[in-house]
């Protein structure tokens, strides 16, 4: 290889190589293609943390003297929208996804680097509607609920059409990382010998493929319905409402696996680390990944208990969901487990995957309580809904990447942030992620609705410790950021290994050559080798 | 009781209360085990060097069947005392009275057995059974009562039903549940539950007439008698002196009328206007602020049809 | 540098290029047949619920346009075959000629389609008349969307053919193309008895 010797020493951290702004937007270097996506994502992240946080302000009183009730369903719709689509779906998957596959596996690239830059390009192009729609931004929940999402004054056309084209990047990327998984890993990487983050990307990818789909389907049968005028859902020509919920919700339940999925890989990857213990029960949490995603595609309807749906439907419906709690309750033991015995180091992305371990275990249990029929009646579409999905999707998810972008910052960038900061940033977030949203089971359990932009004065109490924790929650984010931006200015190189790790993305050094492996590694042990034989 | 938990005030309460509370003893216990494992671990086996030795363990199958087990029978009991109790709250018994709901951006209407009708007030009787036969007339809607536990989506097109036996009386709130536009937040209404005599008293008594009007189409006076129907002005608005939640449109125009803001405004096609697009900038005194925003909800020719309609009511 | 840039994409060898680019594109046909077993779910269940509407509308479809088309498609999707068999072959000639043919058939339906459309447009038919002409409108234009993207894949590969861009041991566009052409004629398939003949 003509260049092949340019990166043994690491004199001059030519980031990834090839330089100059076109340099990045042609791209086709995972490595490249998952700092676009960080930095995409993060965007949109922090702008749906703003809608969330100025939502919040308006709940501080019970009447709608900040924001007006359509302003505020605005600020819902458009909030829901951007973290799901926009951040969580496409985000962590896509960023973590492409940076860490190849490497793990000791590949050069993804199978198809081109088609790669391709999917960050449809994404692109997904993100330019959705601006379009921030100009004209609808009223429907990001769930597009018909008959409303038909009737509806506001356009709710233009974000659909963002969400059906990142579809697009969605599965093209999955696709991706499939052949990638199957084809590229390098001698001795057996199946067996995979990181579990690699299972768990194969896993969501997966989901990607057969649920994203669906959901364009969806999105279109409601776009014809709107410019058409075709009466799928619209009872008065014969459709039926609830056929769009059965479609919707086929896809976005598995979505939430898409979103979860990873996190369960990155918390398999840091835990062994700083306990220096292997993991405990390796095939347990690769199967249950898969055991996760096969059952997520059965369980759609317990979103409609309350819809009207048969008896035996719900009664179906409701097993299925208990059943998959399973296979969630044992990865958090496995998690636990590994920790016995161990040399428990806490630095931030421990404390990020010990956060994601607290917080998911109480989003987990407390879908048990909505799987659970009789209560579901009573909590369905409450504030109990509403704090059971971010302690899923933040306690869960958002934990999960933020300890990832720690634990894995100095390969990705070749440099540190400074620890304090980062366990300030860290504590202001815990703390305030658990003010915000553990008030709200409290509320929903007496009965506030979700989607209110005005409430009955009882449930002011409850409102303002919400809102005072978004405050905190979000001082932590700044910090955090503010933290992370400012690594990239250090002077100081990061190591090789930071922390420690055997897995092969950190054999190689920080940041990585342009190719990754000057020479293909070969494996001749599992990732988790950590403790004494 | 928990003090936690809304007021147990319907048959259904107290078994959804049983299946609630069992599932959060199970949920503290197994939270409070993770933690104490996870707390525990972290400072027994906190890191004293870079060179500890950790013994090498990958798994153990006798533990992970354990709790894989363990877990798996607790989950098939919680699904099946859940079902158990979804049984009872989908079987209204045959005696329940009947009454007919319709959800509407954004009030609830309550057509009862004598022809009585009522707009976001709904009238039952303690400790008599009573069924709830509901359609909407435009988007989705659910019925709930948190202190009944008791909650149905409400769709166009079908009729969708709950029942309960009140066992309280008293005033509950009732909230749509799903999430049906702009006002949805406002779509509230009062369930009073009567004790026997009370609610015979209400039984005989005058019920709140709905105005009536079809319309045609075209002129603008005759589009807003459309609209007034359709967009559910009737709801709150006779139109023949009648005086129900919002003041009656029968020679309404011209008056002149004294606000809660102290000021008197002589109503004009600008105090329509506003009080249609934004009806909480100024309230008629006597009068609750209770009508929801027809912004962005009717056009411009709309509200100016509809403020033609209410001309001709002299 | 330059090189580097593309150094990653050259690093695969050509059979596991072949094999990779294969499977990507099964799995991606996996996700179209999804994307369509929308459509299909949803003419399921509303052909269960309106049997009568299906079976009296399906009459104001053109039989013989879309028995046409049919014909068309299948025929096109022999041509492709043979294309791929003359890639595998190395006869670059054959591969143009065959695309070609392919091409035009797909021009072909495209055309017929489009004298389809405009009667029904002048019986004043419309996606909004009834659930069944709505499924009609949103599956067969929905394929015919996939016919077209079909079209410029196929062009591309074609030009790309013409000038000598494949060899014997590499033709994995033509097959990969080839795969997509295949499904976009099945899809119509499975549309043309489901909406002209079974209704």
């Amino acid at each position: 290889m003509a260049n092949g010797t340019a990166h043994d020493t690491m004199a001059e951290p030519s980031f990834y190589e090839p330089k100059g702004f076109m340099s990045w937007l042609l791209t086709t270097d995972h490595k490249r293609i998952g700092i676009m996506y960080l930095v995409t994502i993060s965007f949109f992240f922090l702008v749906g943390g703003v809608f969330a946080l100025l939502m919040r302000y308006e709940l501080l009183t019970p009447e709608a003297d900040f924001l007006s009730p359509h302003t505020y369903n605005v600020f819902f719709t458009m909030h829901g929208s951007l973290m799901v689509f926009f951040f969580i779906v496409p985000g962590v998957a896509a960023s973590l996804g492409n940076f860490l596959i190849p490497l793990m596996i000791g590949a050069r690239d993804v199978a198809f680097p081109k088609l790669n830059l391709g999917s960050y390009w449809v994404y692109l192009a997904g993100t330019a509607i959705l601006f379009g729609a921030l100009l004209q931004p609808a009223d429907t929940g990001w769930t597009y609920y018909t008959p409303y999402s038909v009737q509806s004054q506001t356009d709710v056309v233009l974000i659909t059409l963002g969400v059906f084209v990142l579809g697009f990047s969605s599965i093209l990327t999955g696709m991706n990382f499939i052949v990638t998984i199957h084809k590229l890993r390098c001698p001795g990487m057996t199946w067996s010998r995979l990181p579990l983050f690699i299972w768990a990307s194969y896993a969501t990818a997966i989901l990607q493929l057969l649920a994203t789909p669906v959901v364009g389907i969806t999105l279109l049968l409601l776009i014809a319905e709107r410019t058409l005028g075709i009466g799928f859902f619209d009872p008065a020509k014969g459709g039926d409402p609830i056929l769009f919920q059965n479609f919707f919700w086929f896809y976005s339940h598995p979505a939430v696996y898409i979103m979860v999925i990873p996190a369960f890989g990155i918390i398999s990857e840091i835990i062994p680390v700083f306990a220096k213990k292997p993991i405990f029960g390796y095939k347990a949490i690769a199967y249950s990944s898969f055991a996760i995603a096969i059952i997520s595609f059965f369980v759609w309807l317990h979103h409609m208990f309350v819809s009207g749906i048969s008896e035996t439907a719900a009664a179906i419906f409701s097993f299925l969901t208990m059943l998959v709690a399973i296979p969630t309750a044992i990865k958090v033991f496995n998690w636990t487990a590994t920790m016995y015995r161990g040399s428990i180091s806490l630095e931030s992305p421990m404390l990020y995957a010990l956060s994601f371990l607290f917080l998911f275990t109480i989003g987990g249990l407390t879908g048990v309580y909505l799987g659970a029929l009789a209560v579901d009646v009573h909590l369905h579409d409450t504030y109990f809904v509403v704090a059971h999905m971010h302690y899923v999707m933040i306690g869960g998810t958002v934990f999960g990447f933020f300890g990832a972008i720690h634990f894995w910052y100095s390969k990705w960038f070749g440099r540190m942030f400074n620890e304090l900061v980062a366990k300030i940033a860290w504590f202001f977030f815990f703390v305030g992620f658990n003010v915000t949203f553990f008030p709200q089971f409290f509320m929903g359990v007496q009965g506030m609705p979700r989607r209110y932009a005005t409430y009955p004065a009882e449930f002011q109490t409850y409102h303002e410790i919400s809102t005072y924790g978004s405050w905190i929650l979000a001082v932590g984010v700044v910090i955090m950021f503010v933290n992370l931006i400012a690594g990239l200015f250090s002077k100081e190189k990061a190591p090789v290994n930071q922390y420690g790790s055997l897995s092969l993305e950190f054999t190689v050094p920080s940041p990585p050559p342009h190719e990754n492996f000057k020479d293909i590694p070969t494996v001749t042990d599992w990732t988790y080798g950590y403790g004494k034989k | 009781m928990l003090s936690w938990l809304p007021e147990n005030a319907s048959n259904l309460a107290s078994g959804v209360d049983n299946v609630l509370l069992f599932v959060t003893v199970l949920s503290v216990f197994f939270f409070l085990l993770i933690s104490a494992f996870l707390i525990g671990f972290a400072i027994k086996y906190r890191r004293k060097t870079e060179h500890d030795e950790t013994p090498y363990i990958t798994g153990n199958e006798l533990i992970e069947v354990i709790w894989t087990v363990i877990p798996s029978v607790l989950l098939i009991f919680i699904f099946a005392w859940g079902y158990i109790e979804y049984r009872e709250m989908r079987t209204p018994p045959d005696n329940a009275v009947e009454v007919n709901v319709v959800a509407r951006q954004w009030l609830w209407q309550f057509d009862y057995y004598n022809g009585k009708k009522t707009i976001n007030e709904l009238y039952v009787q303690q400790g008599r059974p009573v069924r709830m036969v509901m359609r909407s007339e435009d988007v989705l809607h659910s019925f709930f009562v948190p202190d009944f536990r008791v909650k149905q989506d409400i769709l166009p097109g079908n009729y969708t039903q709950l029942w309960f036996t009140p066992t309280k009386a008293g005033t509950f709130e009732l909230f749509c549940a799903e999430y049906c536009g702009t006002s949805h937040s406002q779509m509230l209404a009062k369930v009073h539950v009567l004790g026997p005599e009370a609610y015979a008293i209400w039984e005989k008594g005058i019920g709140i007439d709905e105005g009536t009007s079809v319309a045609s189409t075209l002129p603008p006076a005759e589009q807003g008698a459309e609209l007034y129907t359709n967009r559910g002005c009737n709801a709150c608005h006779s139109i023949d002196g009648t005086a129900l939640i919002g003041p009656t449109f029968k020679g309404l125009f011209g008056i002149t009328e004294k606000m809660t803001n102290g000021k008197t405004i002589t109503v004009d096609e600008n105090y329509l206007r506003e009080s249609i697009l934004q009806p909480q900038a100024l309230i008629v005194e006597g009068y609750q602020p209770v009508m929801p925003a027809f912004e962005g909800i009717l056009s411009d020719e709309e509200v100016t049809a509809l403020i033609e309609y209410i001309k001709t009511l002299k | 540098m330059e090189q580097a840039a593309h150094h990653a994409e050259h690093e695969l060898d050509p059979a596991l290029e072949y094999s990779s680019s294969k499977l990507g594109m099964w799995l991606f046909l996996g996700t179209e047949i999804l994307l369509f077993g929308g459509l299909f779910a949803a003419y399921a269940i509303f052909r269960a619920k309106f049997p009568e509407m299906f079976s009296e509308q399906h009459k104001e479809l053109d039989i013989f346009k879309g028995g046409l088309n049919t014909v068309v498609l299948i025929f096109s999707s022999l041509t492709m075959a043979i294309a791929v068999w003359a890639a595998q072959k190395g006869d670059k000639k054959k591969v143009v000629i065959f695309m070609v043919i392919t091409i035009i058939c797909g021009l072909i339906f495209g055309v017929v389609k489009y004298f389809e459309y405009s009667a029904k447009l002048d019986h004043h038919i419309y996606p909004s008349t009834s659930i069944f002409f709505g499924l009609y409108y949103l599956m067969t234009g929905l394929h015919m969307i996939h016919v077209f993207v079909g079209l410029c894949i196929l062009g591309v590969i074609a030009y790309l053919a013409h000038i000598g861009k494949f060899t014997k041991d590499y033709y994995t566009p033509v097959e990969v193309g080839g795969l997509y052409w295949h499904l976009v004629d099945l899809i119509w398939i499975y549309l043309f008895p489901l909406l002209y003949l079974v209704g």
